[in-house]
């Protein structure tokens, strides 16, 4: 789970990047750890990440922003993840999205003042079988409809 | 472990194993009572049934006796969470915790069937006892899914039982790499992940191109939304998966493999790894694998949320720690793939094929199936069908059997408008050829793809400007930038799109549209830019009349596209 933003402990991160010295090939899998531990890739980190595995900055930076799971803002403490892959879709996943954004005050890809939560919207959580799912965290929600969100929202402080 | 104690241990496992085929074994227990513990059913709330049987159970004293078992996903997800009880087969469906509770009691304890949770008939409205009674798995064959929902997946005893790793120590013990290609080239297997290449014509390539390492590689990247064939598979018999690339390491002369897992899918990730583990310690992974001289290993690679990824040429740079993005084919990657070497890549369901085609021989797996697609393949069923979950069949089996027996028919009663199959690469399919066998080429010739097994059925109330909307909308979002025609075309199809269902279609935006869907499939560099334009062709080949109502009078024949707004707002 996405911690506080400036709780990442740096130097274990310092550690992890070590063992992965001069091997651009691992650079998803660092970059996924930061992102997993830290709740984002901060520029320092990436900074470090570039000279211990022998790759230029923006060759880090080519890399990180080309994959949805990396962001360069902080997160919040709890990932709201909205499903909008086609049987979602299909089954009403507009009205979801509508109520959680009402609901968080903020927009897809944002976080909530309070850091409480951060709200993505994906393609495809493969749980398509339950239409429209959402996914906290790592709880799944199916067959979500609009009123259900502020219930949801509740277990999460 | 080395082939003679593997027999032994599967001696034994089969012997615990028994009670599933209705016969007591000598382990003293008396039941084995299975929960499904795919994503679906988690999501359904499986945990707590899980724990509230094993807490009565527990309390009950009944541990000697009763064996509790979470397995992988097993298909029929809407009727979920799943409870089936052996040695009888008793399946039980849309499971309580307090259910659960008097499951134990009545059923394990007194020895009486709980009537209210099996699974009524909706044809004859009888009871049904036994999953294979059910109508949506009356028409499967199950030859991927051999295993899913039925043994603990984390079980390596449990894989080994049902003749898991019977195919590899035959493999090393006895073939020649060439005759194990040649086996895989008889089965007439051909890749699932869409494109559907030979099978055994890849591998052979691999073996020949010259280059050294050699590498074997999973593709588990499945994002076309509305599927998760590989995710279940992945859960539920990562094991099968293992042994396949292992097989083909040894036939293609490679000693390193790689799966690459989506990030989305933590619970396979961490049954693949388990199933990693599992496989080093007991010598069927790693150095001089069962005493016969054969060294192989398998990583897996986490992706991390991008749908080109699932291009072979953009998985294979993303492995790299590279952007994942496509490079022009040739060369292929059997000539030329993971780091610049000789490489197979091959889809979740392909591996998992591989082990039964060994064990029971090419010409078995080629006598099913239709002439040019043998074998079977799964479909994730979703959308507005009243059964929806995994099913695999046949090929060669009608969409209609697929859709109104094994799915039940359309939801609330609604009229099948279409269906559409391989995801924003495919096309939807009218009613009116729901008659269609289903193989690569009778689907190609109806403008979409067998893709990776995707099947949205989608009725009456559904508009197909706004699902082709909807799929374009993906496929510019998804598209990596690299090449023109999809980066900028896609985009401008989207537009088109967008302004029809808004009401301010221009003159013609129709024409326009499909002259551009042409350009791009034409033009594209990969896969994702090539097909993307291809649920456009397909919906105004069959749904011109559609587009024109919205296009000329502004009209959504469903409703579902937002006409009122008017320009000023809609540019917001």
């Amino acid at each position: 789970m996405a911690q506080l933003v400036d709780d990442y402990d740096r130097e274990s991160l310092t550690c992890f990047i070590q063992t992965h010295r001069n091997q651009p090939a691992s650079l998803i899998q660092v970059l996924s750890h930061i992102q997993q531990t830290a709740g984002y890739l901060p520029k320092p980190v990436l900074v470090e990440v570039s000279e211990k595995l022998g790759l230029s900055l923006t060759e880090v930076y080519s890399t990180a922003s080309f994959y949805a799971f990396f962001t360069f803002r902080p997160r919040g403490r709890h990932n709201i993840v909205l499903c909008n892959g086609t049987a979602c879709y299909v089954k009403g996943t507009g009205a979801v999205r509508a109520t959680l954004e009402r609901e968080l005050g903020i927009r897809a890809g944002d976080t909530t003042a309070d850091r409480r939560f951060s709200l993505d919207v994906v393609r495809c959580l493969g749980c398509c079988a339950l239409a429209p799912v959402v996914m906290v965290d790592k709880d799944v929600y199916a067959g979500v409809d609009p009123a259900k969100v502020p219930e949801i929202l509740n277990k999460y402080q | 472990m080395n082939t003679e104690e593997l027999t032994k241990l599967r001696h034994t496992a089969r012997e615990a194993l028994r009670l599933r085929e209705g016969q007591l074994p000598t382990d003293g227990f008396e039941f084995h009572v299975l929960v499904c513990g795919g994503t679906g059913c988690v999501s359904s709330g499986c945990k707590s049934v899980r724990n509230a049987l094993v807490d009565e159970v527990t309390k009950r004293g009944l541990e000697q006796k009763v064996r509790v078992i979470e397995t992988g996903c097993l298909g029929p997800c809407n009727l979920g969470p799943i409870v089936t009880v052996y040695p009888d087969g008793v399946f039980y469906h849309k499971v309580t915790a307090d259910d659960a509770v008097f499951i134990v009691r009545e059923h394990l304890e007194q020895g009486r069937v709980v009537q209210g949770l099996l699974y009524r008939s909706p044809e004859t409205g009888q009871l049904l006892r036994t999953w294979p009674e059910i109508p949506f798995f009356r028409k499967q064959r199950r030859i991927v899914l051999r295993n899913c929902g039925l043994i603990d997946p984390l079980s390596i005893g449990e894989y080994i039982a049902r003749d898991g790793y019977a195919a590899l120590p035959r493999v090393l013990g006895g073939m020649t790499p060439e005759a194990v290609i040649e086996e895989v080239r008889k089965s007439g297997l051909r890749g699932r992940g869409g494109a559907g290449f030979p099978t055994g014509v890849k591998w052979d390539a691999a073996r020949r191109a010259p280059g050294n390492p050699k590498y074997v590689v999973c593709n588990g990247d499945e994002g076309d939304p509305g599927a998760f064939m590989d995710r279940s598979v992945l859960e539920g018999d990562p094991h099968s998966v293992l042994e396949g690339m292992a097989i083909c390491g040894y036939a293609v002369d490679a000693a390193k493999g790689y799966a690459y897992i989506r990030a989305e899918y933590p619970l396979a990730i961490e049954n693949f790894q388990a199933a990693i583990d599992q496989a080093r310690a007991g010598g069927l992974l790693g150095r001089n694998i069962l005493d016969l001289g054969f060294d192989f290993d398998v990583e897996i690679r986490v992706g991390a949320g991008a749908f080109v990824c699932g291009e072979e040429t953009a998985l294979l740079n993303s492995i790299a720690g590279k952007r994942g993005e496509p490079r022009p084919r040739p060369p292929f990657p059997a000539q030329c793939g993971l780091f610049d070497k000789p490489t197979v890549i091959n889809n979740v369901e392909t591996w998992a094929n591989i082990p039964p085609i060994i064990t029971n021989g090419g010409d078995w797996y080629a006598a099913i199936g239709t002439e040019k697609s043998k074998g079977t393949k799964v479909f994730a069923l979703a959308g507005k069908v009243i059964n929806t979950g995994l099913v695999e069949v046949p090929l060669g089996t009608t969409l209609r059997e697929v859709v109104c027996d094994i799915g039940g028919g359309v939801k609330d009663g609604k009229k099948l408008k279409a269906v559409q199959t391989g995801g924003p690469s495919g096309g939807a399919i009218p009613a009116e050829q729901i008659d269609t066998p289903i193989d690569y080429e009778a689907l190609a010739a109806l403008g979409s793809i067998m893709g990776s097994g995707g099947m949205i059925v989608v009725d009456e109330d559904t508009c197909m400007v706004d699902l082709a909307r909807f799929f374009l909308e993906f496929v510019q979002d998804e598209s990596c930038g690299k090449c023109t025609p999809c980066r900028i075309g896609t985009r401008r199809m989207y537009e088109i799109l967008t302004r029809l269902s808004q009401g301010r279609a221009q003159k013609g935006d129709v024409d326009l549209l499909i002259e551009l869907a042409h350009v791009i499939k034409n033009s594209a560099l990969c896969g994702l830019g090539q097909t993307g334009p291809n649920p456009v062709l397909s919906t105004t080949a069959n749904y011109r009349h559609e587009y024109d109502l919205h296009a000329l009078e502004k009209k959504c024949p469903t409703g579902a596209c937002p006409m009122r707004i008017k320009p000023a707002q809609a540019r917001k």
